[in-house]
């Protein structure tokens, strides 16, 4: 995974409340056996006014010039501000690669759903939650001049303003060593083996028959 | 000191270390696994070189993409054929236990784990779903989690967690007839919205969840999600413990005893402690409908679609009312004039054979209204497929003109060709009304078995209270 530790980026407001991973990335495109690629889908039923197909080339496609990523000055955007409840719904980890893919990088909004929180810091991608109040005053920024730009710094956990505001975020720490080094959650856990082992072997005595292995009946 | 609740119980048998960050190491005692979430983690665990850590801990079914049709034939879409054949491929080469598309144990992950004995009171239950959450009814702490945490369970048959606050659901008093553990799910989701539950691990208690079987727990449990919560579960009691008896997995003979006596401590104490309670009176609650696109966005059946300009929060009533352009409807329209022209009754909220006995009951001798174009029962797997027809349900079902069809997701989100074209209508029992779920610009209401059989019959909805069966 690629560290991540100050964005400085242009933002994209998307002003909806309770996104849902179904809209970020919607079933169809679930049926790919890797990990890339998702972004030309990124919100697919929003972005187009046709239904998108997987495999499809999306250059061409109908786009519905209405929808804020469409805008011309949200182009290249790798911040995305958002309303409560963002990525709730189905765990798809296609959600996050796909926003990966498409160039975000930070996510701000005032809450997160669970799963999709603890998918995006394992893909290189920073949720920021911030008070509601913080992030209307953002969308107004975002909203009010063309170009706007915001600089999140993971290391010293605060949201930077060009107006010189300070907005600081809470991160357990955890994600935040993973993002920053960017390291491998697997290889770092698998240190532990031994540890793993003799709790198995611990509870192998006291529970046994949740030791006995599935196999065909 | 206080005691301790289930969910605490539950977390600190499964520490295997303390990260010392605010998150431990959690050991998982059992890993479902699905053709759709599961192929990056085993290409990851490919391009590592990474063996499983255990590899009988996990089980393996194909379900999100499956035709419910014709299967002998294999799957049309090639698409949906690679995911399904690179899970085969996955675990012939991983020696992963799996139930294949013409297995009869086949059937939704959700389903299948309860079924076979293979999900039980006391274990940690992960899949790369969701709705993992149902498998909490049971006693267990289950919880739905991303590709690479498969890939990480996968290898190391632990997941990296951060302990939750946890929440107590209390439904006392007795629901009345008609009202479902679907109804009661939905007006607790009403009450505490989609995001009520975030953050925490939610327990159902009360005379009234007391009074479920195992399948309205689940039911229950499984849309913990929809009210945010990532895990569900409700304590150890002697429906549980019956419940598992004489299941293909669960524990032989010799170690039932040792298993019963461990699984009646999985419960909170009495006198243990929750951040946060919330109360119900069953009693109050009347069969639900919702009417948005988000499953708190719900009514009674006897009530009225609300106008957003009643709401005085902006962000909500701009909500409410992209909501009700996308489903077609005027605030004040009367729910029970809402008209369906589908009917699609399966999910892994509500496939198993109590719910198909619950529809078949109310369908008995009935005809679909004329402006119902379609009716779909999808049961939850091959033996509760077998189970129904043993009963003569599929009879009822097909006399009343529904289609009954063979075991998967199906039309819970249509990645399979069961899926609602733009604009059509919906009486659903799954579990999310988002927008596009069922099919692009497809409109969902949720209700109960009961409710989507009545509405069948009636050609809108109607109080299934009302209907004489
Ligand atoms: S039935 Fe629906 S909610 Fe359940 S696992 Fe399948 S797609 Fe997910």
């Amino acid at each position: 995974m690629e560290p991540l530790t100050r964005v400085e980026g242009l933002v994209a407001p998307l002003d909806r409340s309770n996104v849902d991973t179904d809209a970020i990335i919607p079933k169809q495109f679930l049926k790919s056996i890797h990990r890339t690629g998702f972004g030309p889908n990124l919100f697919d039923e929003w972005r187009y006014l046709d239904e998108g197909q997987p495999g499809q080339d999306c250059s061409d496609r109908p786009l519905n010039t209405d929808f804020v990523l469409n805008q011309p000055r949200y182009q290249g955007a790798t911040i995305l501000l958002a309303r409560e409840n963002f990525g709730c719904g189905s765990s798809r980890e296609h959600a996050p690669w796909a926003l990966a893919d498409f160039g975000f990088r930070v996510l701000i909004a005032p809450s997160f759903a669970d799963i999709f929180y603890n998918n995006c810091s394992k893909n290189g991608i920073l949720p920021v939650a911030l008070p509601v109040e913080t992030v209307q005053s953002l969308f107004e920024a975002t909203w009010a001049h063309e170009g706007y730009r915001l600089s999140v710094d993971l290391p010293g956990q605060v949201v930077m303003t060009p107006e010189g505001e300070r907005h600081a975020f809470e991160i357990d720490p955890h994600r935040k060593h993973m993002l920053v080094e960017g390291l491998d959650e697997i290889g770092l856990t698998l240190e532990h083996a031994d540890e793993i082992r003799a709790y198995e072997q611990q509870r192998r005595q006291v529970t046994p028959w949740l030791f006995t292995d599935v196999e065909p009946v | 000191m206080a005691g301790k609740t289930l969910y605490d119980k539950l977390w600190d048998a499964h520490v295997v270390r303390d990260n010392g960050d605010g998150t431990a190491l959690l050991y998982i005692d059992r890993q479902l696994v699905h053709e759709v979430t599961s192929p990056q983690a085993f290409e990851g665990l490919r391009l590592a070189d990474r063996p499983l850590w255990r590899v009988a801990a996990n089980l393996a079914v194909v379900d999100h993409n499956v035709p419910t049709t014709g299967r002998a034939d294999g799957i049309a879409d090639p698409i949906s054929a690679l995911q399904v054949e690179t899970l085969n491929r996955n675990c012939r080469e991983y020696g992963v236990t799996q139930f294949g598309l013409l297995d009869r144990r086949q059937g939704i992950v959700h389903i299948i784990g309860p079924e076979q004995g293979a999900t039980q009171p006391g274990m940690t239950v992960v899949c790369g779903d969701s709705h993992t959450s149902t498998h909490g009814a049971l006693g267990a702490l289950a919880f739905g989690i991303g590709t690479s945490e498969v890939e990480h369970a996968l290898a190391t048959q632990t997941v990296v967690q951060a302990r939750s606050k946890r929440m107590l659901i209390r439904v006392d008093g007795q629901a009345g007839p008609g009202v479902t553990a679907k109804d009661i799910m939905l007006a607790i989701i009403g009450r505490i919205g989609t995001a009520g539950g975030t953050g925490y691990a939610v327990e159902y208690g009360g005379e009234a969840i007391r009074a479920l079987p195992m399948s309205g727990r689940m039911t229950i449990c499984n849309m913990s999600i929809e009210a945010g919560a990532r895990c569900g579960m409700v304590g150890v009691d002697d429906t549980t413990i019956e419940y598992l008896r004489g299941r293909p997995y669960a524990p032989s003979e010799e170690m039932w005893d040792q298993a019963e006596a461990y699984w009646r401590t999985l419960v909170s104490d009495e006198d243990a402690e929750f951040d946060r309670v919330v109360t119900l009176d069953a009693a109050e609650i009347k069969p639900q409908v919702s009417w948005g696109t988000s499953p708190e966005m719900v009514v009674a059946v006897d009530g009225v679609v609300p106008d957003p300009a009643d709401e005085p929060d902006e962000t909500r009533r701009a909500g409410m009312q992209r909501a009700l352009d996308y489903m077609g409807l005027e605030p004040g329209t009367p729910i029970r004039e809402i008209r369906p022209e589908k009917v699609f009754i399966g999910s892994c909220t509500n496939s198993r054979i109590e719910d198909l006995r619950a529809a078949a009951r109310v369908l008995r001798g009935k005809r679909i209204a004329k402006g119902i174009r379609e009716a779909m029962v999808v049961p939850g797997s091959g033996l509760v497929k077998w189970q129904a027809e043993q009963e003569g349900l599929d009879q009822v079902f097909k006399e009343a003109g529904f289609e009954w069809r063979d075991a998967g997701c199906s039309m819970c989100l249509g990645m399979n060709p069961d899926r609602l074209s733009p604009g059509e209508r919906c009486a659903s029992t799954s579990n999310r009304n988002f927008e596009g779920r069922q099919g692009a610009g497809g409109r969902t209401h949720l209700v109960s078995p009961e409710m989507a059989a009545a509405v069948a019959v009636a050609g809108h909805f109607v109080d299934v209270r009302e209907l004489e069966h």
